[in-house]
C-alpha cells in the first residue's frame, strides 16, 4: 500500500465558498418591502357630527356594486381605468369660487386647467369624491378605485409643480426624502393645499 | 509502533487562514435568517392587489400587520382576519391593537400605523368592518397593503 502524503489543506478556496453562500443568501432572500396605499381613517368624535350641507355639484358620486360594476353620477357605468379621467376633470374643473380660507372668502380658482363648467365642481377645495362600495365588491377593485383617484390628485399636482417649480411632484417628494429642507416642505405643502385630497366613504350598500 | 510516529511527525499545522472567512460565513447566515422569519400564515397567502401609487412603509418597527384573506380549508367560506399567529374576530382586532400599543413607546404610539395585507378576492365589507374597529380606538393610520406594478387590471 502506498501511503498518501499529508500535504498542507488548501485555503484558497475558502474564500470563494463563502462568497458563494453569500452570494445565494442574498439573490434567495426577498427583502420584504411593505408598500401600499396609505390612508388616515376619519377620527371619531364622541359629538354627534354637525351636517354639513355640499352641493351636489360638488361632490363626485363613485359606487361600486358588489359585481365590480361602477356608477359614476348616478348615470354613467365607467371603466376603472376612465375614472381618473373623470376624477381629474371634476377637481380641476374651477367652475367657481373656493372655500373660505384663513378668514378670507374664497377665490376662484386661478390655476384649474378644467372646462370652467358652471354645473361641476366650483373649486378643488371643495371637490369631494365620494366612493361608496358595496360589502360583497372584491378588495382588488376597491383598492384599484382607490389608487386610480389618488393617481388622479398625483397628477394635478404635478401639474402644477411642473408650472411652479418646473419639478415633478413626486421628485419633490424623492428630494424632499433625501434631504429634508424647510423650502421642499413649503413647496410639497403648497401644493397638497391647492389640491387637498377630500375622499369620503359612506356606510356600505347592503 | 514505528509507523504510527511517522505519521505524527507528518502532521500539518492546521492552517487559520480560512478561519476569517467562516466566521464571516456564520455571520451571513444569521444576518439573512434572522430576518427571514415571518409570522406563520394560518390563511391562505393573500393574493395582493397591484397598485401603482404606492408609497413605503417606513419605520417598520411601528407596523402591525393585519392578514386577510380565504381560510386554508377549502370548505369553510368567507374571510378570515389572521394577527400575529392567531386567527382572530373582528371585534379581537381592537385588542390586537392595543397589545400592539402597549409593546412600544409611549411617544411612538401616534406614529403606528396598521398595514392591511388583504387577498384581492376579499369582500370589501371584512375591509371596512376592521376600518370601523380601528378608527373606534383611533388607529387612524392604515396602508393597505398592494404590490407595486401599473397594471391593474389583473385586480378584479
Amino acid at each position: 500500500m502506498a501511503r498518501r502524503e499529508n500535504g498542507e489543506i488548501n485555503a484558497g478556496s475558502m474564500a470563494d465558498i463563502a462568497f458563494l453562500l453569500l452570494i445565494f443568501f442574498l439573490v434567495t432572500t426577498t427583502m420584504d418591502v411593505d408598500s401600499g396605499i396609505s390612508r388616515k381613517l376619519p377620527e371619531k368624535s364622541q359629538e354627534k357630527p354637525q351636517d354639513v350641507i355640499v352641493k351636489q355639484k360638488n361632490v363626485l358620486d363613485i359606487v361600486v356594486n358588489r359585481n365590480n360594476l361602477i356608477l359614476v353620477e348616478g348615470t354613467d357605468f365607467v371603466d376603472v381605468k376612465d375614472i381618473k379621467k373623470i376624477a381629474m376633470d371634476f377637481i380641476d374643473n374651477g367652475g367657481g369660487i373656493g372655500a373660505p380660507k384663513d378668514g378670507k372668502p374664497g377665490e376662484p380658482c386661478d390655476y384649474c386647467q378644467g372646462a370652467k363648467d358652471p354645473n361641476s365642481s366650483d373649486h378643488p377645495s371643495k371637490a369631494i369624491i365620494s366612493l361608496q362600495s358595496a360589502r360583497g365588491t372584491t378588495y382588488g377593485m376597491y383598492v384599484s378605485i382607490q389608487n386610480e383617484v389618488e393617481k388622479a390628485y398625483n397628477e394635478l399636482r404635478s401639474e402644477l409643480a411642473k408650472k411652479l417649480y418646473g419639478t415633478t411632484y413626486s421628485q419633490l417628494l424623492k428630494d424632499y426624502k433625501d434631504n429634508p429642507s424647510e423650502s421642499l416642505k413649503a413647496k410639497i405643502d403648497n401644493l397638497k393645499g391647492k389640491y387637498p385630497q377630500i375622499i369620503s366613504e359612506p356606510e356600505p350598500l347592503k | 509502533m514505528s509507523k504510527f510516529k511517522k505519521k505524527k511527525k507528518g502532521l500539518p499545522a492546521i492552517s487559520t487562514a480560512s478561519l476569517p472567512d467562516i466566521v464571516f460565513m456564520l455571520l451571513f447566515f444569521f444576518m439573512v435568517s434572522t430576518t427571514m422569519r415571518e409570522t406563520d400564515l394560518l390563511i391562505k397567502k393573500p393574493a395582493l392587489p397591484v397598485a401603482s401609487e404606492v408609497k413605503k412603509l417606513e419605520h417598520k418597527s411601528l407596523v402591525s400587520t393585519i392578514y386577510v384573506g380565504k381560510s386554508k380549508d377549502g370548505k369553510i367560506s368567507g374571510d378570515k382576519i389572521q394577527v400575529n399567529d392567531k386567527i382572530i374576530d373582528v371585534k379581537d382586532v381592537p385588542n390586537f391593537i392595543f397589545a400592539e400599543r402597549a409593546l412600544r413607546k409611549e411617544e411612538e404610539v401616534k406614529f403606528m400605523t396598521t398595514s392591511i395585507k388583504a387577498d384581492k378576492e376579499a369582500n370589501v365589507g371584512t375591509i371596512l368592518d376592521i376600518k370601523e374597529q380601528l378608527r373606534d380606538i383611533n388607529a387612524l393610520k392604515v396602508s393597505f397593503s398592494t404590490s407595486k406594478g401599473n397594471d391593474i387590471s389583473g385586480n378584479f
